[in-house]
């Protein structure tokens, strides 16, 4: 990986985050009425309109208050919430870590058991648990995730009760030490593993086609030749190169599973970002909904420049056109 | 001159433009797909006759299980689920057609004009594509439908507008591998413009590759849509099997039947598709699985296969 393609690489991604700013730019002057209800809330304190036409200038032409904008998007300045009276960014950095320990948790989880299922799978295909794998893969991506999250709950918090219903922890357990871990942990299991499950079909379809496809070359016959057990050549041999699509696919995931998240979220009142963007919705505190729509857009241009930045260190094959 | 050696311009076609649908007959996924597809579509578009009632009356005692009054139980208002669920699938039809419509004549010209000019038009068309790709629909949608205000028309546009790209981009590459066949050479050497070149020779020959992308687009524009309305941003006015969805949420405990047969109803139009997807995939190409998997492997940030973001 030379500096060279790192440069270019993220000359590629600007555009992007460009085309991003003058979305959500858009979208504040194509909602009717006056952009300042959208930009100070429907107060209707003069002062505090006046005030914010002054910050973004909205008295001067498109293209002026364009720059204003954008200038105050790049240098993290996402207005105040009209609702909490702070800025958006200290409001969404609050709510953040709740999503992000859901989204991880469920990334590793369907990455770790997608790889471990896929090598299993890939050892005999056409077998029964190959043919099991895939219909599985077929359903778990048409079923919606807030439904396979109510049907979670319905049928393993309602009817077992071996999970909690709702939220992140519970009110009587203590909120310091192993207790607090152990309660969060427990409110998150369900969540992320309901998002897990709808990425888990994905990975272990992916790695099992890509081990399918190296086990018949040449190294890994040449691998069993000199007396490399199966198993051994599978997993030192072939999987490494077979993990390769399922590394690009993880750039991809990161704009799912921030939808799925504030689906699953609200499933089970779990206390992120999907909540902060609804009540936000709710509320009309504009400026909360275009910083939470500028995070997540932005987490998914820098998800796929990092992905394709370790794709290029790790595969010395991956030159820029 | 062995049979696989294409004699003439014509035979050099995609082989698979002729005889897809008699190959598609014997794959029995394709058939089931193709069955739930269009089982989905026939109840939807005659929901209003189908229906035993009107989705937002009330027709019976509240929050009673299936019966035969009531196949689909009833909900919290007394109205028949079952009615629900089948405008549900009517609405469901329309949001997917309508918007994937829009977005099938985006990505096709795109794509098509991308990958046949190639160089400078290929490289402007494809750095737009991308910055449609990163935009997450399902935020963009929410964000729409905030700004102005919850409507299907909103919805439809919103996601009309965001999903060409992943079709472009498939249409791009087929279009990229044509350029230099023979038949489109001959073409040309004829004197056929650009242009014709393009409408006859080149889109007949992408159309296949696009449709499994169509339908998987359809697909995800259903579960998009349901989604958005499940979190109570659809139109109000309209009947959703999202709307349903959120509606149980506050009965989980009481009435099951509230959240089963919407969620359900959703995943048979889902699946009806990806199976028409994956059947039309496996004619065109056998051995799909490996020549996607090295696609991928190619193409640093390239899409996964058969797989969209929701």
């Amino acid at each position: 990986m030379t500096p060279r393609y790192i440069l270019r690489r993220l000359a590629q991604a600007l555009p992007t985050v460009a085309g991003i700013i003058v979305v959500t730019f858009a979208l504040v002057h194509l909602a009717p009425g006056d952009p300042i209800v959208a930009l100070a809330g429907e107060s209707g304190d003069e002062a505090h309109y006046r005030f914010m036409r002054e910050k973004f200038g909205l008295d001067r032409p498109l293209a002026a208050q364009f720059t204003t904008y954008a200038g105050n998007v790049l240098s993290a300045d996402l207005g105040t919430s009209f609702v909490h009276g702070r800025p958006v960014f200290s409001v969404i950095a609050e709510r953040l870590p709740a999503t992000l320990l859901l989204m991880v948790t469920a990334l590793v989880v369907s990455s770790a058991v997608g790889i471990a299922l896929g090598a299993v799978v890939a050892r005999r295909p056409g077998g029964a648990l190959d043919l099991g794998v895939t219909v599985a893969a077929l359903v778990g991506y048409a079923v919606p995730a807030f439904w396979l999250g109510q049907v979670a709950l319905l049928t393993l918090a309602f009817g077992t009760g071996w999970f909690p219903l709702q939220g992140m922890t519970d009110a009587r357990a203590s909120n310091t030490g192993v207790e607090a871990v152990v309660d969060v942990a427990h409110h998150l299991a369900l969540p992320a593993l309901v998002l897990a499950a709808s990425e888990l079909a994905m990975i272990t379809r992916l790695t099992r086609a890509g081990l399918l496809q190296e086990l018949g070359k040449d190294y890994v016959r040449f691998a069993r030749a000199k007396g490399v057990a199966p198993g051994r050549a599978m997993v030192r041999h072939a999987l490494p190169n077979a993990l390769l699509p399922v590394i690009t696919v993880i750039g991809a995931r990161v704009g799912f599973l921030f939808s799925g998240a504030v689906l699953i979220e609200t499933v089970f009142a779990w206390p992120g970002l999907g909540q902060l963007l609804l009540s936000a919705v709710r509320t009309r505190d504009y400026p909360v909904l275009m910083g939470v729509f500028l995070l997540v857009s932005l987490a998914v241009v820098v998800a796929n420049l990092v992905t394709d930045l370790i794709y290029a260190r790790i595969d010395p094959r991956i030159r820029y056109r | 001159m062995p049979a696989s050696t294409p004699a003439s311009a014509t035979a050099d076609r995609p082989a698979a433009r002729r005889g897809a649908w008699r190959q598609l007959r014997h794959s029995p996924t394709g058939i089931a797909g193709l069955a739930l597809t269009v089982g989905v579509v026939v109840a939807g578009t005659l929901a209003g006759s189908l229906a035993p009632s009107d989705p937002f009356t009330t027709v019976g005692p509240p929050l009673r299980g299936p019966s035969a009054a009531h196949l689909m139980g009833t909900d919290d208002l007394g109205r028949d689920v079952l009615s629900g669920v089948l405008h549900g699938l009517r609405t469901s039809t329309i949001v997917a057609a309508v918007a994937v419509l829009l977005a099938g004549v985006i990505g096709v010209v795109v794509g098509a004009v991308a990958g046949y000019r190639g160089g400078r038009v290929d490289d402007v068309l494809m750095r737009v594509t991308e910055v449609f790709q990163a935009c997450p629909r399902f935020f963009l949608a929410i964000v729409a439908v905030a700004l102005l205000g919850a409507g299907l028309g909103i919805v439809i546009l919103v996601l009309g507008f965001t999903s060409w790209p992943v079709l472009a981009r498939v249409v791009r590459a087929e279009a990229l591998s044509l350029r230099e066949r023979e038949f489109v050479e001959a073409a040309k050497a004829l004197g056929a413009s650009d242009g014709r070149v393009l409408v006859r020779h080149v889109l007949p020959s992408v159309l296949p590759a696009a449709w499994v992308m169509i339908s998987l687009l359809a697909a995800s524009v259903i579960l998009l849509e349901a989604s958005l309305s499940y979190l109570g941003l659809g139109d109000p006015n309209v009947m959703s099997l999202g709307y349903l969805a959120n509606n149980a949420q506050g009965f989980m405990r009481t009435a099951w039947w509230m959240a089963v047969f919407p969620g359900l109803a959703i995943v048979v139009a889902v699946l009806g598709l990806s199976l028409v997807s994956d059947a039309v995939g496996d004619v065109l190409n056998p051995f799909r699985s490996g020549r996607r998997a090295e696609e991928a492997a190619a193409v640093p940030g390239a899409e996964p296969a058969g797989r969209l973001d929701r």
